[in-house]
């Protein structure tokens, strides 16, 4: 008999009835064929933004920063907010695909490749920035800790500004590396079902040449726990990091030791929306709800739910912390962030972050897709008003009231932020069209186990009473111990 | 370049597949692979494969990031060009914490991938020979190494035996070749 068994309780990972060859079908067969019309009309209007987003950055290349909103008080804008929004959209991926690798989460499955997907597109949105933030972008490699006719003069190595550099670039490089050495065999899968010379080059190039011996697979598998295990705490010392560009300041409002966890929980928080925004969509379109089911969904909004109220309790930890320090400039800081100039992105904040995602302790709500989606985009508008909050009304009325100022962006920051927006869906639609965006050899492990139609075949065992069952499955074992004493 | 000859069987099942190892490793057959669409597990054992030193690898590209981060800011600081942030000492290891481990991540992990592409032998454009179209869909291919002196006709025979549902006898290249798809079909007329 089969060793493999899972119990009853656990909700099957793959609906309907599945074997091998039918997963292959159902999530390779996108790739060949041709998109649908949806397809082509969301790619060229990501297409349009990406361009509107090159056009406005050239534009503040060439004219210099001083066409955005950013002044002497408020030095980081929407730029900033945008690197941090981003950032913090891309840890969700590394979530699903390492740390619930290593808690062997198996509904991880379903959503990991286009969850590391996502991190990746993000992290590339959120590199921009930084970068075009320096103005003189041609001189943005001195970043780079490169022998240099400067004395040679190094980065200040000391600076949480330049650990960012190294933070995000490992991380991008990472999560590549771990994203692409899941996707080889997959490839090979694509390749060896393809039917025309240009996709069998084409995957064939792309899969290095994987054939999936024994000894492959016993690697891959090492090689995907080792990675997961350095993405664990590479993805916690990202968002720390991003994290201390502001907590190592001296500015009230920034200079607190919550940070970290705060970010890293946020952080977490917003990636789960945007997978959810995303699969929602996508599990429709490639009609993968059987793969992608309203379990993975609720999966996620429970961990929604967990770090949206860590998030809300981090907020109220900052309130009376603010209080409890006695400080003037805290305490000043925190009243002017809720009931100053900048009282309505406070709200939005709280509103979006705090109090929503408690409707999530609703199970009817939790499985509910339209309010799923819903729900995804306000914690991500929420999050994005967090670091607005953080970096914006931290700085708008600084130590000397004649210098107190106010911020709104103008329109080649806003035409930035979309064009990222643009980059970030003009990969994802390319990713959705030429990628698995399933890892199908991950799910065809757990099929056995977790797909539904086996789950069901199960049920004669789940009657039996547990001894017989023991002793049923130990004397399959020592069969098959002894098989090799014959020879 | 060694083409060789090899009786290939093909099982649909996990289940049929590992009584047939280990019947092949009894029987004196040369077992060259088993191929399969995903992780089997239990099959490396069953093989007879020893456990991989992958990780052993990552541990030590582990440490050269560490070293070198570690060397080089060090170096930088206190010798190469001194500077006085702040009044921080010259040698201020704890805020090059952050560095030092994103280098070490970094290097652990490039270092590990490459090492596992050496190792699996795979590369952009390299082409190995795919003994069953399905071996990465829904079949799991078990492959025999025949010489001039092993009857074809024994091998499938005993193959079928061990519950293969397709069997057959092809000439390939073992191990991997680098070239255009457009000459594909010289190396495929061997098999025709």
């Amino acid at each position: 008999m089969h060793i493999k068994y899972e119990s009853f309780v656990r909700e099957p990972l793959v609906d309907g009835d599945k074997d091998y060859h039918q997963v292959s079908e159902d999530i390779i067969r996108p790739i060949e064929g041709k998109p649908g019309r949806m397809w082509y009309v969301g790619f060229f209007f990501a297409l349009a933004l990406l361009a509107y987003g090159v056009f406005s950055v050239s534009w503040a290349v060439y004219w210099g920063l001083g066409t955005w909103g950013v002044n002497r008080t408020i030095g980081w804008g929407w730029d900033i907010t945008n690197f941090v929004w981003w950032v913090g959209i891309g840890h969700a991926g590394t979530l699903i695909s390492a740390i619930l690798l290593l808690f062997r989460q198996g509904w991880r499955t379903g959503v990991n490749r286009a969850a590391e997907a996502m991190t990746i597109f993000a992290v590339m949105c959120a590199g921009q920035f930084p970068i075009w933030h320096m103005g003189r972008v041609w001189d943005a490699f001195f970043v780079l800790p490169l022998p240099n006719s400067r004395g040679p003069l190094w980065p200040n190595f000391d600076s949480p500004l330049l650990w960012d550099v190294f933070a995000i670039s490992t991380y991008f490089t990472v999560s590549l590396l771990f994203w692409y050495s899941g996707l080889i065999p997959d490839f090979a899968l694509v390749r060896d079902r393809a039917k025309t010379n240009f996709r069998k080059m084409m995957y064939g190039f792309a899969s290095f040449g994987w054939t999936g011996t024994a000894k492959n697979w016993q690697r891959q598998e090492a090689l995907a726990l080792v990675l997961a295990g350095l993405s664990t705490p590479l993805v916690l010392s990202v968002h720390t990091i991003v994290s201390f560009d502001f907590a190592t300041s001296v500015i009230p409002g920034w200079h607190t030791t919550i940070f970290p966890p705060y970010f890293v929980a946020g952080a977490v928080f917003s990636g789960f929306a945007m997978v959810n925004t995303l699969l929602v969509i996508t599990r429709k379109i490639l009609h993968l709800e059987e793969y992608i089911t309203i379990g993975h969904l609720e999966a996620m909004n429970k961990v929604i739910v967990l770090t949206g109220s860590i998030v809300g309790i981090a907020y109220l930890t900052e309130l009376f912390i603010a209080w409890y320090s006695q400080s003037w400039g805290e305490m000043a800081a925190f009243q002017w962030r809720i009931l100053g100039p900048y009282w309505w992105s406070y709200w939005a904040m709280m509103t979006c972050n705090v109090v929503s995602p408690q409707l999530f302790w609703v199970k009817k709500l939790r499985r509910n897709i339209p309010f799923t989606f819903i729900m995804s985009i306000v914690v991500n508008i929420g999050m994005w008003f967090e670091r607005f909050v953080i970096i914006v009304t931290s700085t708008y009325r600084d130590w000397i009231p004649g210098s107190w100022a106010y911020y709104s962006p103008t329109w080649p920051e806003v035409g930035f932020y979309l064009g990222t927006f643009g980059l970030f869906f003009t990969c994802y639609f390319l990713f959705a069209k030429y990628f698995p965006v399933i890892a199908v050899a991950e799910i065809k492990f757990v099929l056995k186990t977790s797909g539904d139609n086996y789950k069901r075949g199960m049920a004669k065992y789940e009657e039996q009473s547990s001894e017989s069952f023991i002793e049923m499955v130990t004397s399959h074992h020592d069969e098959e111990h002894h098989e090799p004493a014959h020879h | 370049m060694a083409i060789k000859k090899f009786a290939v069987a093909a099982y649909d099942d996990e289940d049929v597949l590992f009584p047939a190892v280990s019947k092949v490793r009894r029987s004196g057959y040369k077992m060259h692979d088993v191929y399969t669409p995903f992780p089997v597990h239990g099959l490396d054992v069953a093989m007879g494969l020893k456990e991989t030193d992958l990780h052993i690898a990552g541990f030590i590209y582990g440490l050269c990031g560490t070293s070198t981060a570690v060397g080089f800011i060090s170096w930088i600081y206190t010798i190469d060009w001194k500077i006085n942030y702040g009044g921080k000492p010259h040698f201020s290891l704890p805020a090059w914490i952050p560095i030092t481990f994103e280098l070490t991540v970094l290097f652990a992990a490039v270092g590990m991938v490459l090492t596992f592409c050496y190792l699996n032998q795979i590369m952009p454009g390299v082409k190995k020979h795919v003994f069953h179209p399905r071996q990465s869909d829904d079949l799991f291919i078990l492959t025999l190494e025949l010489n001039n002196h092993t009857s074809e006709a024994d091998a499938i025979a005993f193959l079928k035996s061990t519950g293969a549902k397709e069997t057959s006898i092809q000439m390939a290249e073992e191990s991997w070749w680098y070239g255009r798809w457009d000459k594909k079909e010289e190396y495929e007329a061997l098999n025709a």
